[in-house]
């Protein structure tokens, strides 16, 4: 019974190719799987019974099944048990599914390195070519560790058969146990004298691992130089009549391993590298450029003049190798030369420059690696003096360039503008132009930029405003255009109607378009909340420096106040107010902003700080127009630079004149009232400070100045700026007005806050300004002889 | 050091599998399927080297057939494939005009010529008289 089974079985199992035949004439995935699924299924039943004769037929199956992805992992034992067998057919297949199914992770990995001994010291070739195939893949540290010793006599054999492979084993084994380098290190340089290929190819492998590993190889490795010029020198004049020439090239992979070799050894090390010399140079002019064969090991010898010191004229050979490799027609050899350029584009930029129209000429390849990679070597070469040429070829590039090329080739001509540009005028026309053609791809910062560009230019005004407001007006929808464009039409929107700029066209605006192209963005809805922020802003400020009366802005703003969004809707009501409440204050409000400070992300702060910092002052406490400049005062203790428009920076006075209130008796905190302090007095003009401590809060000073006049002359337009130390917050009161009538008239009061959270010792600087007998006069000083009890 | 060396045709069936470094059998599949994307997206005017994830793609196209090799980035990228054509002509003279039918019927004869050229990666044998020596001589001994 058990014989008729296994007939049956045996029978209804298929030969591989009959089983590759029901495969592919299975129609759909599901029947495949079945067909498949059915085979496992006989295969499995076999294993278990352990059939010899057609064991490695079954494995073959399984393994053609593996390749398409099916689970074989029940295969494993049989492979061990195949390779243990003497025939070479089992053997075979054995092997072949332990590289396929075995690798490190698997238990059963282990159980063949014994398999592998015995094999190994055998002495049949095919055999033990089989088991270093398999122990080169496969083997894990445990193996490699154990079995080291074998591999190293099987170098010394004499068969060149069994030698290739034992080398590049040598070299597995070097990667997992890196320790055993000391083991094959000596055979190299025998092995080196070899005439076979197959093993000078693996030798040569084997040096460059070594090599790698560790420096003092590599150092050992220095000597052989000179040999390796002469294997070379071989191969390259007498390339034709050896047999392992492909396409008149002699043994290129041979060439192009020597090269690579010479490479590692070269570099950084003048000795070795003049020897070399030569060699790469006569390679690089004799080698036949018309197959890939030999532009294969050109290319190599280009990566290895480059990496090793080698002669200035040699580099500009290589240069120019790579320069007519980029006039071939094949793309391929078109792509290593771009490669390589990029990165040689830093140490020889001079001589790759010359190339420059061919780099350009890349940039029209309708393959997309190729394109950029040429983008970058043309960011690469730009300098001073083709910025605009270049400028000009990448703006045609960007506007017909493929989506995800476009960010990259966006910032870097905005970067190659910001670095190189000539005049101010056309590095504003660069970004417009930039803008305009790929605004959605630009980075954030471009914004920022761009305003903080136009606002540095003074002459540019009117000029960029025109622009702008051109370019507005044809298209909306470009997100950062618009927001710089409403930005600047709100600046310079005077600029924009009075007069004509000569050398634009000359372009008449009336009021109500300007109002109309705002309008529109703000109610348009592809802009962002940002941008319609902007446009209400900028409408803003419109109403001051437009002639006609602003019925049209009130509207608009009272319609936003109740917008949705609520950053819209904040600002609008704020403006709303301004209109309605604080009408006298919207000029000043309003002004044109000042010059920023270079460098990126503190600009958005400033702007944001000055505009938020106004508006709740005038929502709750009615603040002067110099709110700004008074905050400014807070950094003068520090002196930032500022412009003209500022007064210029305090500094702090020599430490002399500082009152050392460490002297002073230690008197305790009480509510002692604490003197007036006389602290300036110039032709009968004084100025008086009385101090209070409030005994609520105890770090809270409040200091109230009286400006007196006892001379003949009115004191008018008097006004009294304060400074502290950073550790203090400082808060000014409005005045009770900026005129002091001679002759004892009524004086002013300002009072000023002073937290001190710190109690840390007071240091207060006044300024002041006013005019008196005709003069303008300004004083700066520091108030000394603070009484301690302001403080502690 | 040459990663994987696929033999996939245009639907996407893998007709042979090497890979010289572990990777998991679903990631395997999951590389072939995009490998062959990307390759068959390529037209006739685009160069042969792709790079994909850390790897380097080269690939060549004979008939349906497509054999990629993926390489780490200090190969030569010419050379490899300049060998791929070598292998393809090493088939060509042991099956004597080969065609993926010839392949996929006789792959581990495919996988030996494989291994007498690349061993772990590397290069080592590219006479085609030298691989194909060993190959006649174990069909004489199995045919015995």
């Amino acid at each position: 019974m058990e014989g008729k089974e296994r007939l049956r079985m045996a029978i209804t199992s298929l030969k591989l190719q009959d089983l590759i035949e029901e495969i592919r004439g299975a129609k759909t995935q599901a029947q495949e799987r079945e067909v498949i699924q059915k085979e496992c299924a006989h295969i499995r039943a076999s294993f278990r019974d352990g059939d010899p004769l057609h064991r490695h037929r079954q494995l073959a199956k399984l393994l053609y099944v593996h390749m398409l992805g099916y689970p074989a992992h029940f295969g494993q034992m049989e492979c061990l048990k195949l390779i243990a067998s003497p025939r070479f057919t089992d053997k075979r297949v054995g092997y072949l599914g332990a590289m396929l199914l075995l690798d490190e992770r698997q238990d059963a990995h282990l159980l063949i390195t014994n398999s592998i001994k015995n094999d190994l010291s055998q002495g049949i070739q095919p055999v033990q070519g089989l088991a270093l195939c398999t122990l080169s893949t496969v083997g894990s540290a445990e193996m490699c560790r154990d079995l080291a010793t074998e591999v190293e006599k099987l170098l010394l054999q004499p068969s060149p058969y069994v030698r290739k492979k034992a080398v590049l084993t040598a070299v597995h084994m070097i990667r997992k146990v890196p320790e055993l380098s000391n083991i094959f290190l000596p055979p190299c340089a025998q092995l080196l004298h070899e005439r076979h290929h197959g093993v000078l190819l693996g030798t040569i492998t084997l040096i460059t691992e070594l090599c790698d590993r560790s420096p003092a190889a590599l150092r050992h490795f220095r000597k052989v130089v000179p040999q390796l010029v002469q294997i070379l020198q071989t191969l390259v004049t007498f390339g034709y009549s050896t047999e392992h020439s492909i396409s008149g090239v002699g043994d290129p992979f041979l060439q192009v391993q020597i090269l690579r070799l010479l490479r590692i050894l070269g570099r950084n090390h003048d000795e070795s590298s003049d020897t070399m010399n030569d060699l790469l140079a006569q390679v690089a002019t004799n080698t036949d450029t018309s197959r890939n064969a030999g532009n294969a090991v050109l290319f190599e010898t280009v990566l290895t003049i480059m990496d090793i010191r080698s002669a200035a004229g040699l580099r500009v050979l290589a240069v120019n190798i790579l320069g007519r490799f980029l006039l071939n027609s094949d793309k391929n050899i078109r792509y290593v030369a771009l490669t390589s350029l990029l990165r040689l584009v830093q140490s020889d930029h001079s001589a790759v420059q010359r190339h420059r129209p061919t780099v350009l000429e890349c940039l029209r390849e309708p393959d997309a690696s190729l394109s950029r990679r040429a983008l970058e070597l043309s960011l690469a070469l730009v300098n001073s003096s083709n910025v605009r040429a270049m400028t000009q070829e990448l703006q045609g590039f960007l506007e017909s360039c493929p989506t995800e090329l476009r960010a990259d080739c966006a910032s870097g001509i905005l970067l190659a503008a910001e670095r190189f540009a000539a005049t101010k005028r056309w590095h504003i026309d660069t970004i417009l132009r930039v803008l305009t053609t790929a605004g959605t791809h630009v980075r954030d910062d471009a914004v920022a930029n761009l305003t903080q560009l136009i606002g540095g230019a003074q002459e540019l005004h009117a000029y960029s405003v025109r622009r702008l407001y051109s370019a507005l007006a044809e298209d909306i929808s470009q997100q950062p255009l618009v927001q710089v464009a409403a930005w600047c039409i709100g600046e310079y929107g005077d600029l924009l109607l009075g007069g004509s700029y000569e050398e634009t066209e000359p372009l008449q605006v009336e009021e109500e378009e300007v109002l109309a192209l705002l309008e529109k963005v703000l109610q348009s809805h592809m802009s962002l909340p940002a941008t319609r922020c902007y446009a209400l802003t900028a409408l803003m400020k419109l109403s001051t420096r437009l002639r006609g009366d602003n019925n049209r802005i009130r509207q608009v703003v009272s319609i936003y106040g109740s917008c949705l969004d609520v950053e819209l809707q904040q600002r609008a009501v704020e403006y709303h107010t301004l209109f309605r409440k604080y009408d006298h204050m919207r000029a000043a409000i309003l002004e044109k902003m000042p010059l920023m400070e270079q460098g990126g992300p503190q600009i958005e702060e400033a702007k944001a700080s000055k505009a938020t910092a106004q508006f709740p002052e005038a929502a709750h406490v009615p603040a002067e127009p110099q709110a700004s400049k008074l905050l400014n005062l807070l950094d003068l203790l520090d002196g930032t630079s500022e412009d003209d428009q500022h007064p210029p920076p305090l500094e702090p006075s020599p430490g002399g004149a500082v009152v050392h209130l460490l002297d002073l008796p230690c008197s305790p905190p009480a509510l002692v009232p604490i003197p007036n302090l006389k602290v300036f007095e110039r032709e009968g003009l004084q100025l008086n400070l009385s101090f209070l401590r409030p005994p609520g809060t105890p770090a809270l000073l409040l200091i109230t100045a009286t400006v007196t006049n006892s001379s003949g002359d009115d004191v008018t337009h008097f006004i009294c700026q304060a400074a502290v130390p950073k550790s203090f917050q400082l808060q000014l009161e409005a005045p009770s007005g900026d005129t002091v009538p001679a002759r004892g008239g009524l004086p002013i009061t300002q009072l000023l806050r002073i937290l001190n959270p710190n109690k840390a010792p007071l240091r207060l600087k006044l300024r002041l300004t006013y005019s008196h007998f005709g003069q303008s006069v300004q004083e700066i000083f520091e108030v000394n002889n603070l009484p301690v009890e302001t403080w502690q | 050091m040459i990663k994987f060396f696929l033999m996939v045709n245009k639907q996407g069936q893998t007709r042979l599998s090497k890979y010289y470094e572990h990777m998991e059998i679903n990631k395997r599949t999951l590389l072939e399927t995009e490998v062959i994307k990307s390759c068959l997206s390529r037209s006739n005017e685009q160069c042969s080297f792709i790079e994909y994830k850390d790897f380097k793609l080269i690939y060549r196209q004979y008939a349906a057939l497509f054999i990629v090799v993926g390489v780490n980035e200090i190969e030569n990228e010419m050379a490899v494939y300049e060998f791929i054509h070598n292998f393809v002509e090493v088939l060509d003279e042991y099956f004597s005009r080969v065609s993926e039918l010839d392949i996929m019927f006789n792959l581990d004869k495919v996988h030996i010529i494989l291994d007498e050229m690349l061993l772990n990666g590397c290069i080592v044998e590219t006479n085609r008289a030298r691989i194909l020596a060993p190959l006649l001589i174990f069909d004489k001994m199995s045919e015995s």
